[in-house]
């Protein structure tokens, strides 16, 4: 309230430059250019969500036309009335991803909110070591390592498991790097006046560092789940049962295995999947928009 | 493994409690200990100390050295040896680095030159492109900035298989594709284009997509770091002479923001070479038509697992981690030397 008194008073200043209060003309100009990127941008995903909505003449007119005319639900009902060609309902592919995205996004906050708490606000001997190795991680490609993974998998028994799934999205260096920084800010009296008050570590961790590391959990809950909802590899390379493979997996098979008459159905279907695929991303990152920007400003990298 | 983890973290929570609780006891009667602490051994003493603080890192450092530096460390090591996933590896030395450097053609002649301008293009392109839309971002009010952004970041959200489906329907070769369509109607071109089979366009259309989704985290980070300058930086420098934005930007915003510059530096080498894998998802096969898009990353698959030599994959998944952490080390080099 106190911000928006100064900033009537000061409008002619407060709306220029950097963050500004309200609109002023001389905005105009960053409108001119962001306007054009951003519907380049926007178009790939207005055309998710229309193509979705196509009855299988729209999807095949021609010419194409983008926006739909007739929007319909009759890919959506294709595709949750069709079994995989093992048999599998394709509820069977959703409630899998759902259900191993809820585990992966709740056990990574555990697990890395525990270590962050070690990190940030521990005394031990390797404190800075360790956080060094998990700034080198920062660059770390899995992508490069799918062999030795394979095979580490492999080794621990660990192919065609639902664990499997879970287990390697745990570690994300990303999201220890943003809690412990985040954490940081914390100041270490706090910690310090709630031990001297009797807290064990459990304590402190529950009902002091977590309340307020909020908006940096938040964030790690996104990142963990973007990559797991739309991980296809798992599916790919450690799971042989057709029952345990995910949706985002699913949706691969739609696009590549259509042929003949499957092929007019696949389209759309696909289209269908791809907007049930995108959705969730959106809703969740709309929601913890607010969240995700507090803990990036404490997102710096010291080199 | 199923009941470990629950059970691992009641375990460790305990342990942290006994911590909490023998550091109190330990400090409430330092002049009458109970027995048992007459004579701590070093290790009690440490597990005292330091030990709640492992206790806490337990579950991540093991997850970290299984997931991430046990698979860093086997790839090392299998890259010294042949390894056909059947028989158990045979050591034969920096073979299969020789051979990468001198025998492979496909290597040498379309995978480093396709990773080189792809990882340039993308790289220091789409980190140029985020810093700019961040800024421009940065002169608007809160309510429009947030809305822009967000449409500029759901690009980033979405990679991979969704996309997949819109991408090849709009490229799609026949005359029904978007983009052919569009064209045809335009009179540009005469007939349809296979726009993802012919190696001269798949490139460009892989930089193009990639870029599109390239507004991430580290995009979100800048933006961040902008807004939280201090105006009154602003205004000394307007004392001190800076007189258009452009100088503000190189005196002012980017030397105030380093630390999240280097975020987004990192953040975006590594999402260049993680994208590694559009080329193939496009064109819909490994290798690419006539290599056109084949990156460092198609090519450990295709050794690895359609080949399945291991050794000489895991020789080129070497190279590239060698080359992430050559980028980044640059990249740090860059925000640290202007201090």
């Amino acid at each position: 309230m106190r911000r928006k008194k100064s900033s009537s008073r000061f409008s002619g200043i407060r709306n220029r430059g950097i963050n500004p209060q309200g609109f002023h003309t001389s905005q105009i100009k960053f409108y001119f250019i962001l306007l054009p990127l951003v519907l380049f941008m926007l178009l790939p995903m207005v055309f998710i969500f229309s193509h979705a909505f196509k009855p299988p003449d729209e999807l095949f007119a021609y010419p194409p036309r983008f926006f739909v005319t007739n929007p319909t639900f009759k890919n959506f009902n294709d595709l949750f009335s069709r079994l995989s060609r093992s048999g599998i309902p394709v509820s069977r592919y959703l409630f899998n991803s759902v259900l191993v995205t809820v585990v992966t996004v709740g056990a990574s906050i555990v697990v890395s909110t525990t270590a962050a708490y070690a990190l940030s606000k521990k005394r031990f001997k390797l404190k800075k070591v360790l956080f060094a190795i998990n700034t080198v991680a920062l660059m770390f490609v899995p992508i490069a390592v799918t062999i030795p993974r394979f095979l580490i998998i492999e080794r621990l028994n660990l192919m065609d498991t639902f664990l499997v799934h879970i287990l390697p999205g745990l570690a994300i260096p990303v999201g220890l790097f943003l809690l412990k920084q985040f954490m940081d800010a914390i100041p270490d009296e706090v910690v310090e006046a709630a031990q001297i008050d009797g807290a064990s570590d459990v304590w402190i961790y529950w009902r002091i560092i977590l309340p307020m590391i909020k908006p940096a959990m938040a964030t790690m809950a996104i990142l963990t789940f973007q990559a797991t909802w739309n991980n296809t590899d798992v599916s790919t390379l450690y799971i042989n049962s057709e029952s345990l493979k995910t949706f985002a997996f699913y949706l691969t098979t739609l696009t590549t295995t259509t042929s003949g008459a499957n092929a007019v159905a696949g389209q759309g279907m696909a289209a269908a999947a791809s907007l049930i695929m995108f959705l969730p991303n959106l809703i969740i990152f709309i929601f913890l928009q607010s969240q995700v920007m507090s803990t990036m400003s404490h997102s710096g990298l010291k080199g | 493994m199923a009941n470990q983890l629950p059970e691992g973290y009641s375990a460790q929570s305990l342990q942290a409690v006994a911590g909490g609780v023998t550091t109190k006891v330990g400090r409430a009667r330092s002049g009458e200990r109970p027995a048992q602490y007459v004579q701590p051994s070093a290790f009690r003493k440490w597990a005292t100390k330091e030990g709640s603080a492992y206790a806490f890192l337990s579950m991540y450092a093991l997850m970290f050295i299984i997931f991430i530096v046990v698979p860093v460390l086997v790839a090392f090591l299998l890259s010294f040896t042949y390894f056909d996933t059947i028989q158990t590896p045979t050591f034969n030395g920096l073979r299969n680095y020789v051979v990468l450097l001198t025998q492979d053609e496909v290597f040498m002649r379309y995978v480093l030159p396709n990773t080189i301008q792809f990882a340039v293009l993308v790289g220091p392109g789409g980190y140029v492109l985020s810093f700019m839309l961040a800024w421009t971002l940065a002169q608007l009010p809160k309510i429009p900035r947030t809305i822009l952004a967000l449409i500029l970041y759901s690009p980033s959200m979405t990679t991979g298989v969704a996309m997949a489906v819109v991408w090849k329907t709009l490229f799609s070769g026949d005359q029904n594709g978007y983009l052919n369509s569009f064209l045809l109607g335009l009179n540009v071109i005469q007939e349809p284009i296979q726009w993802l089979q012919s190696p001269q366009y798949l490139m460009t259309i892989m930089i193009v997509v990639t870029l599109w989704s390239s507004m991430g985290v580290g995009f979100l980070a800048m933006l961040a770091g902008i807004l939280e300058i201090n105006p009154e930086l602003y205004e000394v420098g307007s004392l001190d002479g800076i007189s258009n934005r452009f100088q503000e930007i190189v005196h002012i915003t980017i030397p105030s923001m380093k630390p999240q510059m280097l975020f987004g530096a990192v953040m975006s080498i590594v999402a260049t070479f993680q994208a590694g894998a559009i080329g193939v998802t496009l064109s819909g096969g490994n290798p690419t038509p006539q290599y056109a898009g084949q990156l460092i990353v198609n090519h450990i698959e295709d050794f690895g697992f359609l080949r399945y030599e291991m050794g000489y994959a895991a020789a080129v998944s070497v190279v590239l981690l060698l080359m992430v952490l050559f980028f980044a080390r640059f990249a740090n080099r860059l925000f640290i030397s202007n201090d």
